[in-house]
């Protein structure tokens, strides 16, 4: 065995072993703080498959942004110090196992059709390229990510902002 | 009736003028009495003081209070440190001495950055103290907040430069003769310094610690060598966001009128000169200006550094496309 495939699939024990702790812990921060190792790993799977763009990118948005605002978020509502046993989600186990199983089905079908079973590594992934082909080829379904983003986001702040007609005391 | 107006007028210019005396006196006697010779006379004219602060925190006891997630707390700081350690290693110091010279050297260096609001949130909320949650919530507020800013400057000089690589970056601006900071940045490199020095948390933006409201913040319960860690992170980002800028704005490595067959020898001493000018301006700032209120910080940023730098963006591309 090579030491790549050794480093690679220590890692991916890893991935597993953290991304167990972000469903099974009862500590919302210590599930958040799991999941900054979880995404990191993943950061580590895409450097080591030569795809330097997309772990930056994962460490960025993700551990830089959507992680914090979690944070952000828990800590303006509420911050239980210790377990939370509302984070037991007991009745909804066995249609997630279903589902989590069925997205492994399908994405392992997917990688193995596609690449048929084999990831071959030729050069490091150019970032120019990926400029070009995302402004060229995928120009459009590009464009209709960032026109979801912008809904998202006038979603979110008319659902944040109400008017004060529409407030009355016991919303508060 | 005038005589009593006059006393009254009397008594309050005497007490005026008594506490204004007292003033004077408190502020001289406390010099006189507290002279504080340490960073300035005490040992090779100060320069071995930061030696007996580091002895001073090693030997200090490392407490962790009983209520804090141990875990969490104790890690905290870590996340601050390697963030600070791990960006130094695409600043060139000539185009061979850099620990590695990514091709998005520059995307690393903001994505490794923003690793360390991670380290002050959780410190802040691990400590099961109120000041702390304070100091992580406004820390986390001000990071996010600031955050684009910084990014969306560096844009500007990637689209200027068209290289994400900090070594293509310095050779560009080679190549144009003048640093980027005077040859159509200038805006960017006002905001990228704004926005560097509110990711240190350091004066004015220095509401996550603010001393006279939150005792410490998001460091309030940390103590010995975690605190140190937390203390020397913060001059550590400074340093590397300074290098960091002198590289994207001033030519990093480079000097004019020498031939370039030396850049070893004289890269390193430039890049750390402008870093250490860059430096000694966060500095002359800190002990000049008062604090930032939240609600103005937050202004700052969302309402003039992101229109700017968005500004700047168009300007630059509209510019690269023109010329």
């Amino acid at each position: 065995m090579e030491i790549y495939e050794i480093v690679t699939y220590f890692v991916l024990l890893l991935l597993l072993s953290t991304a167990l702790r972000v469903v099974t812990t009862t500590n919302v921060i210590h599930a958040a703080v799991s999941l900054v190792f979880t995404l990191a790993l993943t950061a580590t799977l895409f450097l080591l498959l030569s795809a330097e763009f997309v772990a930056l990118v994962l460490i960025l948005v993700y551990i830089g942004a959507v992680i914090v605002l979690f944070l952000f978020g828990i800590m303006i509502t509420r911050a239980p110090l210790g377990k939370n046993a509302e984070l037991d989600n007991d009745k909804n186990k066995k249609a997630g196992a279903i589902l989590a199983f069925a997205i492994f089905l399908l994405f392992s079908f997917i990688l193995i059709s596609g690449f048929s079973g084999e990831i071959t590594i030729d050069q490091a992934s150019s970032t120019q390229l990926l400029g070009e082909i995302l402004l060229t080829r995928f120009v459009f379904p590009f464009e209709i990510v960032s026109f979801v983003l912008l809904a998202a986001l006038i979603g979110g702040i008319t659902l944040a902002r109400k008017d004060d007609a529409l407030i009355n005391e016991d919303q508060i | 009736m005038t005589d009593v107006l006059i006393k009254v007028g009397f008594v309050a210019l005497a007490a005026l003028n008594g506490a204004v005396i007292f003033t004077i006196m408190d502020v001289k006697g406390a010099s006189w009495m507290q002279r504080r010779p340490g960073p300035l006379h005490v040992g090779l004219r100060g320069f071995i003081f930061p030696l007996a602060e580091i002895l001073k925190f090693v030997q200090k006891e490392d407490i962790i209070p009983t209520d804090v997630d141990r875990p969490v707390f104790k890690w905290a700081p870590a996340y601050v440190v390697v963030s600070a350690v791990s960006l130094f290693a695409v600043v060139p110091l000539s185009p061979t001495l850099v620990v590695v010279d990514l091709e998005l050297g520059v995307f690393f260096a903001l994505a490794i950055s923003s690793l360390s609001t991670i380290g002050v949130l959780t410190a802040g909320w691990s400590s099961a103290n109120k000041y702390s949650l304070m100091g992580g919530l406004r820390a986390a507020g001000q990071l996010i907040a600031y955050e684009l800013p910084l990014i969306l400057a560096v844009v500007g000089v990637v689209i200027q430069a068209e290289t994400m690589s900090l070594v293509g970056i310095v050779e560009k601006q080679i190549e144009w003769g003048v640093p980027f900071a005077f040859s159509g940045q200038i805006v960017a490199f006002l905001i990228f310094m704004i926005a560097a020095t509110a990711e240190m948390m350091r004066v004015p933006f220095d509401m996550p610690i603010g001393e006279s409201e939150l005792t410490m913040g998001f460091m309030t319960e940390y103590s010995g060598i975690r605190f140190l860690i937390f203390y020397i992170s913060e001059y550590m980002s400074m340093f590397v966001l300074c290098a960091v800028a002198s590289t994207l704005f001033l030519g990093g490595y480079h000097l004019p009128f020498i031939p370039t067959e030396w850049v070893n020898i004289y890269g390193p001493i430039s890049l750390i000169t402008k870093t250490l000018i860059l430096g000694f301006i966060l500095v002359a700032v800190r002990w000049s200006f008062p604090r930032f209120r939240e609600d103005q910080l937050q202004n700052l940023a969302w309402k003039f550094l992101i229109p700017a730098s968005l500004l700047n963006i168009l300007i630059t591309a509209v510019l690269k496309v023109v010329l």
